[in-house]
């Protein structure tokens, strides 16, 4: 009875502040103007991001500064979809205005949705996997990983701002308004709704997955990859494997928020898949605490409210509020704000432990010890200091 | 042939801008393993240095053409631009090292900081810098074919650079004990060398450099507060197809992407070029993971 008792506590423990944050976020749109809502829906798509870089950086122990291209990938992909729908027979706009006469070969399949969301997931995927492949091989790690996952990054934005005709360039796919999804314009609450809806699931789906995946044996041998790679490696098991999966599938991750940020937002371009977010999106992570996936969404939600806030009301600062949080949280909260917690609450609970276990005494004794000690102690050093002159 | 000898200049002129951005980053990542995602910042404080002596000074010193103003902002950008790094190693650096992810995310804070505080001192529209007279025009080599004095410039300035930081490694006191703390740390610090005292001078020499970097992208380009991101990320190729920690694949590496990027970007376009670049960089890790030239160290 006691052992059950003790699991179900250990369950609630584990899963009550994701079920909480859950019943919030489903019960958000009762309560939050349309506007705030699409907001929350926004920021909670870069809460899936986060949890899977957490994923791979919290417990994998590589930094990817990757994770907006996979991101923008997948964007890209289903505003694809939605821009030749809301074009209806004509050829997209930007692709008329830039001299294009027909759809050119690669839009086409696009047309077909679940063509455009399945190659939307896969294409990133595929591409964090070849990349992994190639650099975890030859054994590039640490911040050389950091490094060219983040030049791999920015030319790829830079090459999207250059395809004018074929990605609309600086502007990226915008227009999006008259677009229909399941009857209903993209625009109208009803679609809106949805897509909250589902991106609530999503996220919760992804925390699960990662959750579930970090306490099988393939989570303990990504951290054992973490924090010691050649180990892993002489006790027979393939690091670059395990490595190249969990950057796949984190790419995966990122791309599926990709899809559920293009509809809510209405617009996706070259400024949201470059090196800019995808250090703020390792920020998140790093903010609210790395390797707890928890700490993930926390942090994407709060650094994300902070820049709204700070972007609405003190538009100049905002920048280097930014920048001094990032110092500020490197500084004084290395493993993030709930590794802050916890390591508050292990220290806590020692301070318990040690009052718990300390020797019984009455409260009397105890302050007669505490008077009594400097007398003992005092005369016997100015005893030797007496002693010695 | 003469199309081949034009290339071979811009590849060299590219690659010594390249050359010249990545040389302090060399130092800070070499030494101490520090990834200073601010030096391009430190790069755009070089930058605004030359538009302050251009402000405050050109009349006094012989007006913008005779450029007396933009030979003293050189040495002035590097004092200034090292002694802000110092004071960032001393404050922030140091709490940091063995941590080297963590410096990437604090640094690249201290950088938004910067972009903002030039923002808000000097706007956010770009800024000119006029070349002094000297350096308008260019070297004919007969034929049509021009060779900028300005680009010029820029080569002779990172030669200068690159002989300066040799002499500095190899013939100095100082630069011995950069070498020793490079090499094996604790070794050096068990002989007497103050590695703390090291490593400021190091990241301050490094941030120098950048700082030089900025006086020399002034002559090129306009200026703004962002101009350091601009170069950053291919400062970060530069050190790593080098290998870390030595000048020669520094040197080596900074011409070879040079070289390359001006070469593929002829038959190509200029984003496809770069393209193709890194992925004969990320090939070439396949290979050598450790770079061009690796340090040898037994530490």
């Amino acid at each position: 009875m006691k052992i059950k008792k003790k699991t179900s506590f250990a369950l609630l423990r584990r899963w009550g502040p994701v079920l909480l944050l859950a019943v919030i976020f489903l019960l958000a749109p009762q309560f939050v103007s349309e506007f705030r809502l699409s907001q929350l829906g926004k920021f909670l798509t870069f809460a899936i991001v986060a949890v899977g870089l957490d994923l791979v950086w919290g417990y994998g122990g590589m930094m990817s500064l990757g994770q907006g291209l996979f991101f923008g990938l997948g964007a890209y992909g289903f505003a694809m979809y939605l821009k030749l729908q809301s074009s209806g027979d004509k050829i997209p706009d930007f692709m008329f205005w830039s001299g294009l006469k027909s759809l050119p070969w690669f839009w086409a399949p696009f047309q077909n949705p679940v063509f455009a969301i399945v190659a939307a997931l896969v294409i990133p995927a595929l591409l964090a996997g070849v990349l992994g492949y190639f650099l975890f091989r030859s054994r590039v790690k640490g911040v050389y990983f950091s490094i060219i996952t983040q030049a791999f990054t920015l030319l790829t934005s830079i090459w999207f701002v250059g395809q004018q005709a074929y990605t609309g360039g600086t502007n990226g796919i915008t227009n999006l308004g008259s677009a229909k999804i399941f009857g209903y314009s993209l625009l109208s609450s009803q679609a809106q709704h949805g897509f909250y809806y589902l991106t609530v699931a999503c996220l919760l789906g992804v925390y699960v997955l990662a959750r579930w995946l970090t306490s099988s044996r393939f989570g303990r041998l990504l951290v054992a990859v973490r924090d010691d790679e050649s180990r892993v490696r002489f006790l027979g098991y393939n690091p670059v494997v395990i490595k190249t999966l969990v950057f796949a599938l984190s790419g995966m991750i990122a791309a599926l928020a990709g899809i559920l940020f293009v509809p809510q937002v209405g617009i996706i371009s070259p400024s949201s898949m470059g090196v800019v977010p995808s250090i703020e999106m390792v920020v998140w992570v790093a903010l609210g605490g790395r390797g707890t996936l928890m700490g993930g969404i926390v942090g994407a939600l709060a650094v994300n409210y902070g820049k709204s806030f700070f972007s609405e009301t003190y538009p100049d600062i905002w920048q280097t509020f930014l920048g001094l949080l990032f110092i500020g949280s490197v500084l004084f909260f290395p493993n993030g704000v709930l590794g802050a917690l916890k390591s508050a609450s292990a220290w806590l609970k020692k301070v318990l432990a040690n009052w718990k276990a300390r020797p019984a005494q009455t409260e009397s004794q105890k302050q007669r010890t505490a008077k009594t000690l400097p007398e003992v102690v005092m005369p016997s050093l100015s005893q030797r200091v007496e002693g010695g002159s | 042939m003469e199309v081949l000898a034009l290339q071979i200049f811009n590849g060299l002129s590219l690659g010594s801008i390249l050359l010249l951005v990545s040389l302090g980053l060399a130092f800070a990542f070499g030494l101490m393993n520090v990834i200073n995602m601010a030096h391009g910042e430190f790069i755009m404080i070089g930058a605004y240095m030359a538009f302050i002596f251009q402000q405050l000074f050109a009349t006094a010193l012989g007006g913008v053409d005779a450029g007396v103003w933009f030979l003293l902002a050189i040495p002035a950008a590097f004092l200034f631009a090292g002694a802000l790094g110092a004071l960032m190693e001393v404050t922030l650096i140091r709490h940091l090292y063995g941590r080297p992810l963590d410096t990437l995310l604090a640094t690249w804070g201290v950088g938004l900081v910067l972009q903002q505080a030039a923002r808000s001192i000097f706007g956010a529209p770009n800024v000119n810098v006029s070349s002094p007279a000297w350096l308008v025009g260019g070297f004919d080599m007969g034929s049509g074919m021009l060779l900028p004095y300005k680009r010029i410039f820029i080569i002779g300035l990172v030669v200068v650079a690159v002989i300066a930081i040799y002499l500095h490694l190899n013939r100095t006191a100082s630069g011995r004990r950069l070498r020793a703390v490079m090499q094996n740390r604790q070794m050096a610090s068990c002989l007497g060398v103050q590695s703390r005292r090291v490593d400021a001078m190091t990241f301050a020499l490094g941030t120098g450099l950048a700082g030089v970097a900025g006086c020399a992208l002034a002559l090129i380009g306009p200026i703004g507060p962002s101009l350091g991101t601009f170069y950053i990320v291919d400062a970060f190729m530069v050190v790593v197809l080098g290998g870390v920690g030595r000048l020669p694949g520094t040197v080596l590496a900074a011409l070879l992407i040079g070289l390359a990027n001006t070469t593929l970007e002829l038959g190509t376009t200029a984003t496809v070029g770069k393209v193709l670049v890194l992925l004969l960089i990320i090939v070439f890790l396949q290979w050598k993971p450790a770079g061009l030239v690796s340090l040898q160290s037994r530490a």
